[in-house]
């Protein structure tokens, strides 16, 4: 597509141009970040007028929620500047911000879940004190709830851990829009409706839009293509820490979209490499909990299956309920070889933090690396070296701490403890978190290979473009299969939509 | 599509019920675990049942209750005090000695030791430290200090303190209405006031809290600093009844204090803490200690035992209700 290449490059001119119309609520010049060696944000500018919705699209990973972390004074940026309805804030901080009107919904639910909704929204506003506070606090957030999600069901009184995902995350959206005594100016929705069903989204979207309306200011994150371009006025698309497009709301459709985002390239890739594999013997077949109809997940030897959907909605219990199954008979999961599994948090399910490079790899073998009742040191390093060349891990010796690694090298070699063990059958729980392009594309090679020689790989990831790498894709939703999708049937929408159930 | 979300929203409300039954059941625990125990009690000895019987065997618990109090406020903010026990003998020192002898230097020695748990809130806020470990340590420091101001058992409590203890209102024996006393303050500070739901909320969700503006650093301070306190009025009240101290005195409060609380509904970590099932639990562990067991005929030799035996049945009845919420 050569015209939405174009569009790419003039994107500054429109900036500049809708940046003139309106006085900005709040501006961002060259804002910079860096998480050790990562790059969240490369210099973006930014910026959000009154009476307008912002919508904010990119993948996982492209630095939307680092660019809002910044907008709500949850993160400092290392460079750049932030200026507030033109005045320049040189210390911006959450409770700045919130003299300043500006409030942010966040992706991760932020409820107390021992509070309850009442004592949850006392917590947002430092005003809410003194005799008769509860009462008050009850009545403010029950008239957001009614007046945003009408027939609701939740009472002030409910501790907010014993609601509903979905209705936790009412709660949060409507405390956002909360007036005590501080201005209420911007308010940024990062993918708010990710937990709701469609009716209730309907009806915060309705909301977004009254409240655009009436002159407030909203940055709407989401990954419902669909949910943006209807109620955004202007749309920033985001890649790699970079704002690469931002164009008013019309001028996109979702084809240019998503060429923007990148997505483009990732299908072509996947397209080339064509359908291959006849089933081998099958490995796994397991039936979540939850699972009332008869879908299962099936795997054969030489598959890549991918687990998709929302996070956290029963894809990594599925994967530990399969890993506990080889070890011990479970009703509902059949397993047939060794499994291994590789954890996506790798700080705290995956690295053993005072063992050398070559005892983290070769944990996982011990049996192999026996020499009577010892581990031979010789065979562990022999393990290591093999899987150091193969992998590529950067070091200049197996035996320093797992810790002189960076991220995405740690991440290698848990790949290596895995990969090198006798499991024909690798968990991988979304591995790929927090790791750098360069190493991602390495493992994908990695992964195909070993699956062209028989392994089979269960891949739960949250990044749709991983996905292309798999045979097989089961969307998760609640903790159930909703969806079995082959390769030629994968497209973002399809994964989108089933996740979301009827919300199509 | 309606029908789906009505439907929805039934299950909702349902489970939802289910969960705040689940909770309630669990908050009545508490209650009749003390209800089971005086039942115990009126059953071995009917005469027990008076108001003398109630000041003899309550003897000891409005020092227990305030020291699980002191426990409970640390709980709240995810942390552990495994010093509060020493601590409580170290007050008791100081009670029986200077603030007989020098009231000035006794009260900027114990309101000191106050602000030494607001610090050591700070540090193990600043430096991420384990509070197990710092509290540990603590704990030997407090024990040291105790030994070097009273080496041998002795001192003398203070008459004021004397006199307050041995007060006999008509009716309803002294620790009845003290505890009470205690559970309508602390509930009240922690459950109702305002700043309480951010105490708790530090426990509950400290990130939610820091993006709301919250200082951490001083949740952690108020809350440590409250634990103080309560040692102190623990460790005083105990001298009021004892007369005369000895440093290891409260040695075995440290646990009896975090049973108590666990005992009470509250939970170690998640900000779920209850003061008023807090102070019914340490009641509970007073009367288990030794009057429902003496008058069990239990050799004092397997009372220990025995009353941990209790504390497990207690626990695991709270499990199996826990476990039916899920």
């Amino acid at each position: 597509m050569p015209q939405a290449n174009a569009d790419i490059i003039r994107l500054d001119g429109a900036e500049k141009h809708f940046g003139a119309v309106n006085v900005d609520i709040i501006r961002l010049d060259g804002a910079e970040k860096h998480f050790g060696a990562v790059r969240a944000l490369s210099g973006v500018d930014f910026h959000v007028g009154a009476g307008e919705c912002v919508g904010l699209v990119g993948h996982n990973g492209a630095g939307k929620s680092t660019l809002m972390h910044m907008v709500a004074g949850t993160l400092v940026p290392d460079s750049g500047k932030i200026v507030v309805r033109g005045v320049t804030e040189d210390n911006f901080s959450v409770p700045r911000a919130q003299q300043l009107g500006i409030r942010c919904v966040f992706q991760e639910l932020s409820l107390c879940p021992n509070l309850s909704v009442a004592e949850n929204t006392r917590i947002n506003h430092s005003s809410l004190t003194g005799f008769g506070w509860r009462r008050k606090a009850a009545d403010l957030i029950a008239a957001k709830l009614d007046e945003i999600f009408p027939d609701h069901g939740i009472s002030a009184f409910d501790i907010a851990g014993d609601l509903s995902i979905g209705r936790r995350q009412m709660v949060e959206v409507a405390r956002a829009f909360t007036l005590t005594q501080d201005p209420l100016d911007l308010v940024i929705l990062d993918e708010p409706t990710s937990s709701l069903d469609a009716h209730t989204a309907g009806q915060l979207l309705a909301f977004v839009r009254r409240f655009v309306a009436g002159g407030g200011s909203c940055i709407l994150i989401s990954h419902v293509l669909g949910e943006v371009l209807q109620n955004a006025d202007r749309i920033v698309v985001m890649r790699d820490g970079k704002v690469v497009a931002a164009d008013a709301a019309k001028s996109f459709d979702r084809d240019r979209l998503v060429t923007a985002m990148g997505g483009a390239e990732g299908h072509q890739k996947a397209a080339t490499e064509t359908a291959k594999t006849v089933a081998g013997p099958l490995r796994v077949r397991a039936r979540p909990t939850r699972q009332q109809d008869g879908k299962e997940l099936v795997a054969h030897a030489g598959e890549i299956i991918g687990l998709a959907g929302l996070a956290g909605h029963g894809q990594t219990d599925l994967l530990l309920a399969i890993f506990n199954a080889a070890g011990r008979a479970k009703a509902g999961i059949e397993v047939t070889a060794p499994v291994a599994l590789v954890a996506g948090d790798r700080q705290s399910d995956g690295i053993f933090p005072q063992w050398s490079i070559s005892e983290n790899i070769g944990i996982r073998s011990l049996a192999r690396l026996r020499s009577g009742f010892l581990i031979s040191p010789q065979r562990e390093a022999e393990l290591a070296d093999f899987w150091q060349k193969k992998i590529g891990i950067r070091t200049p010796d197996m035996t320093n701490n797992i810790f002189s690694l960076s991220g995405g090298n740690q991440q290698k070699a848990l790949f290596a403890r895995a990969l090198g063990s006798d499991a024909r059958i690798v968990l991988m729980d979304d591995p790929m978190r927090g790791v750098d392009i360069g190493t991602k594309l390495e493992v994908y090679d990695l992964v195909r290979e070993e699956a062209r020689k028989g392994r089979t790989f269960l891949w739960y990831t949250t990044e749709t473009e991983e996905l292309d790498n798999c045979d097989h894709v089961y969307v998760f939703k609640n903790g159930r299969i909703v969806a079995n999708l082959r390769r030629d049937e994968l497209t973002e929408e399809k994964i989108i939509q089933s996740s979301f159930g009827d919300a199509a | 599509m309606t029908a789906a979300a009505i439907e929805n929203q039934l299950k909702g409300a349902s489970t939802r019920n289910a969960a705040a039954r689940a909770r309630m059941l669990r908050s009545l625990l508490p209650a009749l675990s003390l209800a089971l125990v005086l039942l115990a009690i009126a059953w071995l000895n009917p005469r027990a049942i008076s108001y003398f019987g109630f000041s003899l065997m309550l003897n000891l618990a409005i020092p227990i209750t305030l020291a699980t109090i002191a426990q409970m406020f640390v709980i709240a903010g995810n942390e552990l005090d495994l010093s509060i026990g020493t601590f409580v003998g170290f007050v008791g020192c100081v009670t029986a000695t200077w603030l007989k002898d020098a009231p000035l230097l006794g009260i900027v020695v114990l309101a000191g030791s106050i602000g030494v748990y607001a610090l050591l809130g700070a540090l193990i806020h600043l430096r991420n430290l384990p509070s197990i470990v710092v509290t540990l340590g603590m704990s030997f420091v407090w024990q040291g200090l105790a030994i070097l101001i009273l080496p041998k058992p002795g001192g003398k409590a203070p008459d004021w303190l004397l006199s307050l203890m041995a007060f006999k209102p008509p009716f309803i024996p002294f620790p009845i209405i003290a505890a009470l006393l205690i559970a309508a303050v602390v509930h009240f500070g922690l459950m109702r006031t305002s700043y309480g739901v951010i105490l708790r909320g530090s426990g509950g969700n400290a990130a939610a809290l820091k993006r709301a503006g919250w200082s951490l650093l001083k949740t952690k301070i108020v809350l440590f600093a409250l634990t103080g306190l309560f040692g102190v009025l623990s460790g005083m009240a105990l001298i009021g009844i004892t007369t005369s101290a000895d440093a290891n005195i409260g040695n075995g409060y440290t646990l009896l204090a975090i049973a108590g609380v666990i005992l009470g509904g509250g939970e170690f970590v998640g900000g779920r803490v209850s003061p008023i099932g807090a102070v019914l639990g340490a009641l509970t562990l007073a009367l288990a200690a030794s009057p429902l067991l003496t008058f069990m005929h239990i050799p004092p030799d397997w009372q220990v035992a025995a009353n941990g035996a209790i504390l497990i049945i207690v626990l695991a009845a709270r499990v199996l209700i826990s476990r039916r919420e899920k």
